[in-house]
């Protein structure tokens, strides 16, 4: 890592895994366990919020001397709003099928808790170099989870991975389905969402004994 | 009448805010250790969204939706200020949160130091602007069901904060695995208390609405491969139909 100095790489490296957004601070679940059905729309989210946390940690970061505090939250908000406005008509314009089936949940980034918490813990008192980092290692964070659970489902749930058959097809019983594998629907479902980041968490926590809670 | 009836029950068991769309979680997750806190988040959700939804609604339908601002003048009708819905929602929300932090304060000091940092952050929780978002991309037509809606999807989530709080306080006298301790547990139970309230996906279908139910509950999912088990069901229900 040439041009990121040890603590900075650190601010990149640490949401991946001991300080994951989803597991170990438990912000932005809604969105994480409502669309990662599909893994396109997984990944479209990812994005979506690595562009509105890294642009908006750094606009936080660079007015951070100027916000008087009592009316913080509602600069935050408007920061946010205004951004997630841009990544909805973004969406509509280039990909409306996605924009369809994420509907109201690009919206709902505006009140997904990593924005909020990170602009609180973070860009309000940070640079904005050092903002951006954290900014954009947090949303690789998000979008790791967001991609192992997608990943789950589609295959399990659908047999397809970003809409390409992998098992095999199921009509035409090729492929995995010749010996009587049938996908499983269930993952399809909202509540084998969290199952999944459950299971997540389990080995998450079997690997490192000190987030083991009481 | 029976369309508020529907509204209701719907917006409850069917389209549940925790099980169904996964709204709100975060402060479900943190808030439901204790059942008394609760109810008392529970209760302000119920209120903060039985108020922002019905005045949400009248914004998106004088002056955000396409060709609202017609009552302005004929000039207006093209107008389609839809893109401004998500920073018009979020102030009103932000507004009337404040305004209710305020009342609890004033009426009950008890219930606002129980509920401490979690009433302003009822602002940013994902159930309030959700309510609104739905109202709006689901149409729903007159200030009345706006209204039931409001309530009903408070209701909803109320019910899931209450039954999660009471299972957790139950499940620390159980031996969980270490790892899943806490949060892994909580979502895992989740998890299980979504897949018993599919069951009331079959609640209010009535001979025609039973495609139209399948659809709406996979709302936010597209089901390639149910198609074909659809397509059969809805066989049989015209095969049943034509028996009668």
């Amino acid at each position: 890592m040439g041009l990121l100095s040890k603590k900075d790489a650190k601010l990149i490296t640490d949401p991946l895994a001991d300080n994951n957004p989803i597991t170990i601070q438990v912000l932005g679940i809604c969105s994480a366990l409502a669309i990662t059905a599909e893994l396109k729309a997984s990944l479209v989210m990812g994005i979506a919020v690595l562009f509105v946390l890294g642009i908006g940690t750094v606009i936080i970061s660079l007015i951070r001397n100027i916000i008087p505090s009592n009316i913080k939250i509602i600069v935050q908000l408007i920061v946010v709003a205004s951004l997630v406005i841009i990544v909805d008509q973004v969406l509509k314009a280039f990909a409306y099928e996605l924009s369809k089936t994420l509907s109201v949940f690009v919206g709902l980034i505006i009140t997904n808790c990593i924005i909020m918490g990170r602009f609180e813990a973070f860009a309000l008192g940070n640079g904005p170099w050092r903002a951006f980092l954290d900014g954009v290692g947090n949303a690789l964070g998000y979008a790791v989870i967001l991609l192992v659970v997608g990943f789950f489902r589609e295959l399990l749930g659908s047999g397809t991975l970003f809409g390409i058959p992998v098992l095999g097809d199921p009509i035409e019983k090729t492929g995995l389905y010749s010996i009587g594998y049938e996908n499983n629907g269930f993952m399809l479902m909202p509540p084998m969402a969290l199952i999944i980041v459950g299971l997540i968490i389990w080995v998450q926590r079997s690997r490192n004994k000190a987030l083991i809670e009481d | 009448m029976i369309e508020h009836i529907e509204l209701f029950f719907k917006s409850i068991f069917i389209d549940n805010m925790v099980f169904a769309v996964f709204l709100g979680m975060c402060s479900y997750l943190a808030v439901s250790k204790k059942v008394s806190t609760a109810v008392g988040l529970g209760a302000a959700v119920i209120f903060v969204l039985a108020i922002t939804v019905p005045l949400n609604w009248l914004l998106d339908q004088y002056l955000l939706q396409p060709g609202a601002l017609s009552w302005l003048g004929e000039e207006f009708a093209d107008y389609d200020l839809g893109f401004l819905s998500f920073i018009m929602f979020i102030a009103t929300i932000a507004t009337m949160v404040q305004l209710v932090e305020i009342i609890v304060e004033k009426f009950s000091p008890s219930l606002y130091n129980s509920l401490g940092i979690f009433l302003p952050l009822i602002a940013v929780n994902c159930a309030i602007l959700g309510g609104s978002l739905f109202m709006q991309s689901r149409e729903i037509e007159t200030f009345g069901l706006a209204v039931n809606y409001g309530i009903s999807s408070g209701i909803g989530w109320f019910l899931a904060i209450l039954a999660i709080a009471s299972i957790r306080e139950k499940i620390r006298y159980s031996n969980v695995p270490g790892p899943l301790r806490g949060l892994g547990i909580t979502f895992i139970v989740t998890g299980l208390m979504g897949i018993g309230f599919l069951s009331f996906g079959g609640m209010l279908t009535g001979g025609d609405e039973a495609p139209k139910e399948a659809s709406q509950v996979n709302e936010t999912v597209k089901i390639e491969n149910l198609e074909p088990v659809i397509e059969e069901e809805k066989e049989i229900v015209t095969i049943t139909k034509s028996e009668n």
